[in-house]
């Protein structure tokens, strides 16, 4: 018989002990529950955070009526997650490497990336991600969990060379159901990797509710087995998560190895602009998530200490909504592909037989072209 | 020239990149101390380092998935999946990641990493430890797909393919690791990714094989040779990008084409071999295009693996075949 006893028993000893903790500083209504961190303790140093999730929401806005006007593709919000991305990418160094998710657009805004580039994905093609922001960024993943091990690869080739320099990945509660997830924490735990992990914890997964994904108490402790740090953030108080991410990151640049941020949120809206949430959700549930959401908690509490008004806050949601229409305006505005791009970014070198299909198919793509234009 | 094993030339291959670029590392399940389960890796921990060689957790995916990323972030990883039968979960980096990064950010961010992987039957190996896999490599564009026979392509390849810009998948016939001996000059030479190897010429029949069905395939052209055909026999080597026209140069002049691989009938890419030709060469054939390829089976453990594999009966009675049509 194996020496495992099937109920606990008060006389062995324990041999290890854990524990989840959970940072706030904003509660719901914009009170302060601790003081706040130091690099975010005047109001000013919030202000572009609260700027950049109000540019989020609005640009998110004009993506689903683009949508539903048929001139963009398959989109999904961050509506009511706008916290994560932006805490998550204003506790970054330009230097550092962002590896997002498709729910992070708001983090590559932040960081660079032009609203046009950031929605020719969404519009259907690659074009935006040879981006103008860091080049050392990972494009947006669209495989749940797929990039989280780039990310531990990515943190290694910044430790390898010494860098002072570390990784913050993105990704969504569901993905911490997949093996290479697992994996990642795993090796950024073996290796002590500079690396920041940040699930993004809206408790759904397209119908899927969190329940159903798991029975962890948290998604934070998913890391404890990996041995690395972990912690609980209000996924709904930027300063939370910034602060949160920011110490990671710290963390892995002095050496001190790898972590996970679960950032509790939730889902308001449907999971994409292809989805219909009434299928499988109680809006009464959505309803009682409303107040909690992270943006207007952060207007409360610069109202507070009079650091913000009526008159700044049109003048912010103006200034967004210009933004927002001068990056979709130079989407649509640009030049249309030639077909040659889907040979042209495979290798370095085509193949002999890559350059005859290239050469064929132009002319077989041109044909139809011309055939559909003729009727 | 020293003589050495495929193995060795791999090991030879490995240590010259690390030592002419700093940015090459190998990584994989007990490289490191254990010099990797066929010593590809022997000595590499001592020479370089515990940075630059790595013993992964147990973890295919991962092996991959993390070399996509640090490829990504300018490192040229070597990963090795210990045996081809156990790359499945890494399929998924290499299909959705490796083969993509540089399409899906139009040239931004490329993907530099090799994996090798030993490949094929014959060494009484437990399950799953004798797979012939290129085929599921060749149906992804993006990648590329080679695989030596001699010491010598072993080396050349293997450098090419570290130095390459794209993902490179390098299947080493476990077969042959010890078996095929050879000269290799280790002077930093490569050799061309996508260019096939005439083995030797001759005027009857092309005989086109890789990995580890060359030793056969050799094996059957000398046979026939005595029997007074001449057998031009190629090794492919690169399965992609494969290099079909020294293939359609050679059915051109001798009007007859057997193909011989490990990997099942059904699929594999002997079909694609012989599709080329149909479409591009079959004015010149003489006879049916042959193929001798393992069966669409699971591969057999190691008591009826010898049945599995094409033997030199099978391959000279398909040349002969080949032959005796007109
Ligand atoms: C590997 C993989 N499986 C399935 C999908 C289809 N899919 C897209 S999003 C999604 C749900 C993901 O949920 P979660 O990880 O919680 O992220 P969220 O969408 O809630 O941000 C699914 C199943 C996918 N993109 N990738
Ligand atoms: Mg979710």
């Amino acid at each position: 018989m194996p020496n495992v006893p099937t109920d606990p028993a008060p006389d062995l000893p324990v041999v290890a002990r854990f524990e989840i903790r959970r940072r706030r500083y904003l509660d719901e209504n914009g009170a302060l529950m601790r003081p706040l961190p130091d690099s975010l303790a005047a109001p000013e140093s919030i202000t572009p955070l609260y700027r950049a999730m109000v540019l989020a929401r609005t640009l998110d806005a004009k993506c689903v009526a683009l949508n539903r006007q048929s001139r963009l593709g398959t989109y999904a919000t961050a509506y009511g997650q706008e916290a994560v991305p932006i805490g998550v990418a204003s506790a970054m160094r330009a230097g550092d490497v962002l590896v997002p998710s498709y729910r992070e657009n708001a983090a590559l805004i932040w960081r660079g990336v032009g609203i046009d580039e950031v929605l020719s994905y969404y519009a259907g093609s690659e074009r935006g991600s040879d981006w103008a922001g860091p080049a050392h960024d990972f494009p947006t993943s669209i495989t749940v969990g797929g990039h989280a091990l780039h990310a531990a690869g990515a943190a290694y080739a910044l430790q390898y060379r010494g860098e002072a320099r570390a990784v913050a990945c993105v990704f969504g509660d569901a993905a911490t159901s997949k093996g290479d997830v697992y994996e990642a924490f795993n090796l950024a735990g073996v290796w002590r990797l500079p690396v920041v992990f940040v699930i993004t914890n809206n408790r759904w997964a397209i119908s899927t509710p969190l329940a159903k994904q798991t029975a962890s108490e948290t998604l934070a402790q998913k890391g404890l087995a990996a041995g690395i740090a972990v912690e609980q953030a209000d996924g709904n108080d930027v300063v939370a998560v910034h602060e949160a991410v920011r110490i990671g990151l710290d963390r892995g640049r002095s050496g001190g190895g790898a972590t996970l941020v679960e950032a509790l949120t939730y889902r308001l809206a449907d999971h994409n602009t292809a989805d219909d949430a009434r299928r499988y959700r109680d809006p009464a549930e959505v309803r009682a998530h409303e107040h909690a959401e992270p943006v207007g908690r952060v207007r409360r509490w610069l109202e507070s200490v009079q650091a913000w008004s009526d008159a700044r806050q049109a003048e912010l949601e103006a200034a967004c909504s210009a933004e927002v229409e001068a990056g979709v305006e130079k989407l649509f505005g640009a030049e249309p592909e030639p077909p040659s791009v889907i040979f042209d970014h495979l290798y370095a070198e085509p193949s002999a037989e890559l350059a005859r299909q290239r050469d064929a198919g132009l002319r077989a793509i041109a044909a139809e072209r011309e055939a559909k234009r003729r009727g | 020239m020293a003589e050495v094993t495929l193995v060795k030339a791999v090991n030879l291959a490995l240590a010259r990149a690390m030592e002419e670029d700093p940015d090459v590392l190998v990584l994989g399940q007990d490289v490191g101390v254990n010099g990797g389960v066929f010593r590809a890796t022997e000595g590499l921990l001592e020479r370089f380092g515990e940075r630059r060689v790595r013993d992964t957790p147990l973890a295919e995916l991962l092996i991959c998935g993390a070399s996509v990323g640090m490829a990504a972030q300018g490192l040229k990883p070597v990963c090795e999946i210990q045996f081809a039968g156990f790359i499945y979960p890494a399929l998924d980096q290499l299909a959705n990641h490796a083969s993509r990064l540089r399409t899906r950010t139009r040239g931004r961010m490329t993907c530099p990493l090799v994996l090798r992987t030993p490949a094929g039957g014959g060494i009484h190996a437990p399950e799953h430890h004798s797979e012939s896999i290129e085929a599921f490599l060749a149906h992804v564009p993006g990648l590329k797909c080679v695989t030596p026979s001699t010491p010598e392509r072993a080396y050349g390849l293997l450098l090419s393919a570290i130095r390459d810009p794209d993902p490179v998948v390098f299947l080493e016939p476990t077969r042959l690791y010890r078996l095929a001996k050879g000269p290799v000059e280790d002077d930093g030479r490569g050799l061309p990714l996508g260019r096939a190897f005439v083995e030797r010429e001759g005027a009857d029949v092309t005989l086109v094989s890789w990995g580890g069905a060359m030793w056969e395939s050799r094996a059957a052209a000398d046979r026939l040779e005595g029997e007074g055909a001449g057998v031009e026999l190629i090794d492919a080597a690169s399965i992609t990008p494969f290099d079909e026209d020294t293939v359609l140069g050679s059915v051109r002049r001798t009007g007859r084409l057997v193909v011989v691989h490990e990997a099942p009938y059904t699929g594999g890419f002997g079909a694609e071999v012989a599709a080329r030709v149909a479409e591009r060469a079959l004015d010149r054939l003489l006879a049916p295009v042959e193929r001798v390829t393992g069966f669409d089976t699971v591969m057999p453990l190691p008591k009826l693996e010898r049945d599995y594999l094409p033997g030199v009966e099978r391959i000279a009675a398909a040349l002969r075949r080949a032959l005796a049509s007109d």
